[in-house]
């Protein structure tokens, strides 16, 4: 009798714990780990159209893109965004979305639209790029890289640290340029991608198996490192969160970004309606919120990544620290999605074994 | 009535015990067996053939061949490396007081709550290049190159799986030595058994259940192991449960990640059956004792060395990593010490919808483990006995199949949640209950593993006598069996609780912001740049390290109720 309490206290919790039950007009967003949204800007959205939204974090990108070629017709909820050009055709041939071309796409430029038929729509974009540390190279005097070939050059040894692709998004972005700069290995008897990381790592590369331990564990230039590697595969958006997070605000940058023609790699990240949805309304509503100004908006400073609507502005301490490549390099998302497995299995024996 | 008639009796009793009986099938059923079997079906049988050319495919390639031995010899020496350590301190915990002892006991359990990316910067900030080992060695004797050269090595692989895994060696031969009957030693004494021969013919021999339970456990750990072998061992060392990730997540290829699960599967099946055949070859020949009178202050300078060496060995082992992930907590960013990053985590500058203040943070953690550790006690004692119960033939397959959640690959089981758990009537894979249910699968083991050696080992002439004397098998299970296994299900309890509160496979699974727990915190912190990010990582996991500390305390002073200490 006396463990009574206890389960008392137990059924409470659980009903404290479960969620309020449904209300009229709600839709879910199921999204990756990082998303990140104003209170206000999403209270401004409820208010406007009716319609609630409930959130539901479905691990990263990858993970989140496999659960919903998983779950096709039976989706986890009504509108997913974060999906990348990198994981985008998987997600198309799986037919995971539904459709929906949005009046507010004319403000968005046409590059960004890589689909069609509107089955996904473009968000945001963020570029793959090299970060250094600004004092180590001042210091040192040594002139910054500025083609990816530079990085096996003998005054760069042991100064690189890049994410495994096998298991990061930028890592891969980053695998992605190489091969787009150096040529494939299957069409070409020539210097190919692998020969080039093979120089990489014959010239110290340091591979993380995630972007966390590569910023945090290995580069110098973020803020308390304890790292080494003055230079880093991170986002060209990197530098702007290093200063807004700043323990001074005012202090200069510690880092920034090298955006050289055909060194960065463009990641575009999308939403989409999913396929099997019943409230296919809301979600159309949705998908015009996340492309209108006040999300836009608010967009960079939660998430440091760009707004694809052109109309938008950005935040002072991106129009200061940030810089957008000119010319990242291009590679198609229907090549990438077609050899990112014999990419990342050749790359593992090439680089690892 | 029933009383007098013995055959209705007997009939709602039987009944009785299979009801309950069915709890934790019902749950193994649902939870585990279902959602594999569905996800295996998906992978291996998409076109509704079974096409199992990813076994051959698996089986023939030097590359994965290599990765399946790698996995088995790493945790051979993981384990091996574990147990050595913990035993002499299990010794020294069992036989000799000291100041200290049982708070120390108590929190040696820590390290296990953390996520492996803190326990990884934990480490890279003592033993790494930069770290404090090699500052204080350099500032010593003026070396121009750092002297450890570990990151991404095996070497820090190994320490980091030894620092995991020694509380679970040490507390499982704990709890069992404590209550062993000091008779049988004193008789080998008398006889002449002294030093080696004493460990060797007499002391390894009471323990081996045990032993046997707490290497099973390691073993299996270091077998799955993932985050420690991504982060410390770099990508050059990778384990089967890595290339399951690797192939479902990088590549989708479900159906190679399908067959290296149910390999691994396999492999724990087998490993379970020597077990259990060694387990039962060596029935407990030694009884559960209540007195404790066994251990005393170490005399003379022999045993004061032993245990001083042993109890310096377990703190620069399990605290001075977790000490240097504190200061760092609180020195971080330079300026001496401040509590600015703690202050910032209360604060939500942006607005953010999905921001989780500190204390929610540490509610929702708390909830969770505590509704884990309370399913999985029950479950797990009703598997216990069940296991134990000589009418059914339970225990050949009961006991492995229940083991076999943690030999499951993290995402092949997340995958098999969302495929069989999203139709009515079962239409819970988004739910918070279902981060219970898995979290409570994980913990069902330790309470298994924990509890089992003591039941095998309760004297059976007490039982008999209550039964004889008109108790129920209830009466008795709650009277006797309980209050002389309690600090076996104490040790049950506080590994399900850790389990749970350290979150396994925290971003596998679905999550919904207002379940926001302190190792989600942790990572999405981790996951974007900037000082303030980290430094409240850093905060979030010294709050995390002390909530748990304060948890363990407190179950540690758990008694049965009805009965004193004994």
């Amino acid at each position: 009798m006396k463990f009574r309490p206890v389960l008392f206290l137990a059924i409470l919790m659980m009903l404290a714990a479960t969620p309020l039950a449904a209300q009229d007009n709600v839709i879910t967003l199921v999204a990756y780990d990082s998303f990140n949204i104003s209170e206000d800007v999403l209270a401004q959205f409820t208010e406007e159209t009716g319609i609630n939204v409930e959130i539901l974090r479905a691990g990263d990108t990858g993970l989140m893109v496999n659960q919903a070629v998983l779950t096709t017709g039976n989706p986890l909820g009504d509108v997913m965004f974060g999906i990348d050009n990198t994981f985008l055709t998987r997600a198309l041939e799986a037919d995971v979305f539904l459709p929906y071309e949005s009046s507010l796409l004319s403000t968005v430029p046409e590059t960004f639209v890589l689909d069609g038929e509107y089955r996904v729509t473009p968000v945001d974009f963020g570029d793959v790029c090299l970060n250094y540390d600004i004092s180590y190279f001042e210091d040192a005097g040594l002139a910054l890289p500025e083609t990816l070939a530079d990085l096996t050059k003998p005054e760069y040894s042991g100064l690189l640290v890049t994410p495994s692709p096998a298991l990061s998004s930028p890592g891969l972005a980053f695998l992605a340029a190489t091969v787009a700069v150096f040529g494939d290995a299957d069409d070409n008897d020539g210097y190919t991608y692998l020969d080039y990381w093979q120089e990489l790592v014959a010239n110290d590369v340091f591979i993380s198996e995630g972007w966390t331990d590569a910023y945090y564990g290995q580069f110098s230039g973020s803020a308390g490192s304890e790292g080494n590697r003055p230079l880093v595969v991170s986002y060209a958006s990197s530098p702007p969160a290093e200063v807004y997070y700043a323990e001074d605000p005012e202090a200069p940058a510690p880092t920034a970004a090298i955006t050289a023609p055909d060194t960065c790699f463009r990641q575009i990240e999308f939403a989409g309606i999913l396929n099997g949805t019943d409230n296919v309304e809301g979600a159309q509503q949705f998908i015009d919120f996340l492309l209108s100004l006040p999300f836009q908006e608010d967009m960079p400073l939660n998430m440091f990544v760009f707004p694809v609507n052109s109309e938008a502005a950005l935040p002072d301490v991106f129009v200061e620290y940030a810089s957008i490549p000119e010319q990242p390099v291009s590679i198609d998302a229907d090549e990438i999605d077609a050899n990112r497995d014999r990419w990342i299995q050749e790359w593992t024996e090439t680089t690892l074994r | 009535m029933d009383r007098n008639n013995p055959a209705i009796s007997a009939n709602s009793r039987t009944a009785l015990r299979w009801l309950i009986y069915l709890a934790p099938l019902v749950f193994l059923l649902l939870f585990f067996l279902f959602p594999l079997a569905r996800i295996m079906v998906y992978s291996l049988a998409p076109e509704g053939a079974l096409d199992l050319s990813g076994f051959a495919q698996i089986l023939t390639s030097p590359y994965y061949l290599e990765i399946i031995g790698f996995t088995i010899v790493q945790a051979f020496i993981s384990t091996a490396l574990t147990l050595i350590l913990a035993l002499p301190c299990a010794y020294v915990f069992t036989r000799y007081k000291f100041p200290g002892k049982s708070l120390l006991l108590t929190l040696s359990t820590l390290p296990f709550v953390l996520p492996p990316v803190v326990v990884a910067a934990a480490f890279i900030a003592l033993l790494g290049e930069r770290g404090l080992v090699n500052d204080a060695l350099t500032g010593l004797f003026g070396f121009s190159q750092p002297p450890l050269q570990l990151e991404q090595t095996l070497t820090l692989v190994f320490i980091a799986h030894t620092f995991y895994n020694y509380p679970v060696a040490l507390r499982i031969i704990t709890a069992y030595w404590a209550n062993q009957n000091e008779h049988i030693e004193q008789s080998a004494r008398v006889l002449g058994a002294h030093g080696w021969r004493l460990w060797w013919n007499v002391r390894l021999p009471m323990l081996r259940p045990a032993l046997t339970a707490a290497a099973l456990l390691v073993f299996i750990f270091c077998f799955t192991s993932f985050g420690i072998m991504l982060i410390l061992g770099g990508q050059r060392y990778a384990t089967i449960e890595v290339e399951i990730y690797r192939q479902a997540i990088g590549v989708f290829n479900l159906q190679a990640a399908a067959a290296l699960s149910l390999l691994q599967i396999g492999f724990m099946l087998v490993l379970m059956f020597v077990y259990t055949r060694l387990q039962r070859r060596n029935a407990a020949n030694t009884e559960l004792k209540s007195a404790i009178t066994v251990s005393h202050h170490p005399r003379g300078w022999r045993e004061k060395s032993f245990v001083a060496l042993n109890l310096l060995i377990m703190v620069s082992l399990l605290f001075i990593p977790l000490m240097a992930l504190v200061v760092r907590a609180i020195t971080f960013g330079g300026n001496g010490i401040s509590f600015r990053y703690f202050e910032m985590l209360t604060t939500n500058p942006r607005g953010s919808v999905l921001f989780t203040a500190p204390i929610n943070a540490i509610g929702n953690s708390l909830i969770f483990a505590s509704l884990t550790a309370i399913l999985a006690l029950i479950l797990g004692l009703i598997a216990t006995w069940m296991i134990n119960d000589k009418r059914t033939r339970f225990a050949a397959w009961l006991d492995p199949l229940l083991m076999l959640p943690l030999a499951t690959s993290a995402v092949t089981l997340g995958f098999g949640y969302i495929l069989a758990l999203g139709q009515p009537p079962l239409n819970i894979r988004s739910s918070l209950a279902l981060i219970w249910f898995a979290h409570t699968l994980v913990a069902l083991p330790f309470v298994v593993r924990s509890a089992l050696p003591a039941y095998g080992a309760l004297p059976a002439n007490v039982r008999e006598s209550a039964s004889v004397l008109g108790a129920s098998p209830i009466q008795r299970f709650l009277k006797i069996d309980l209050p002389l296994m309690r600090r076996a299900i104490i040790v049950g309890i506080t590994f399900a609780f850790t389990v749970s509160i350290g979150e396994f496979g925290a971003s596998l699974f679905i999550a919904r912001p207002e379940s926001t727990t302190m190792p989600i915190v942790i990572y999405r912190l981790l996951g974007q740049p900037g000082a303030a990010n980290y430094g409240q990582a850093l905060a979030m996991s010294t709050l995390l390290l002390l909530v748990c500390a304060a948890a363990l305390v407190i179950i540690g002073r758990f008694r049965t109720p009805g009965t004193a200490e004994f």
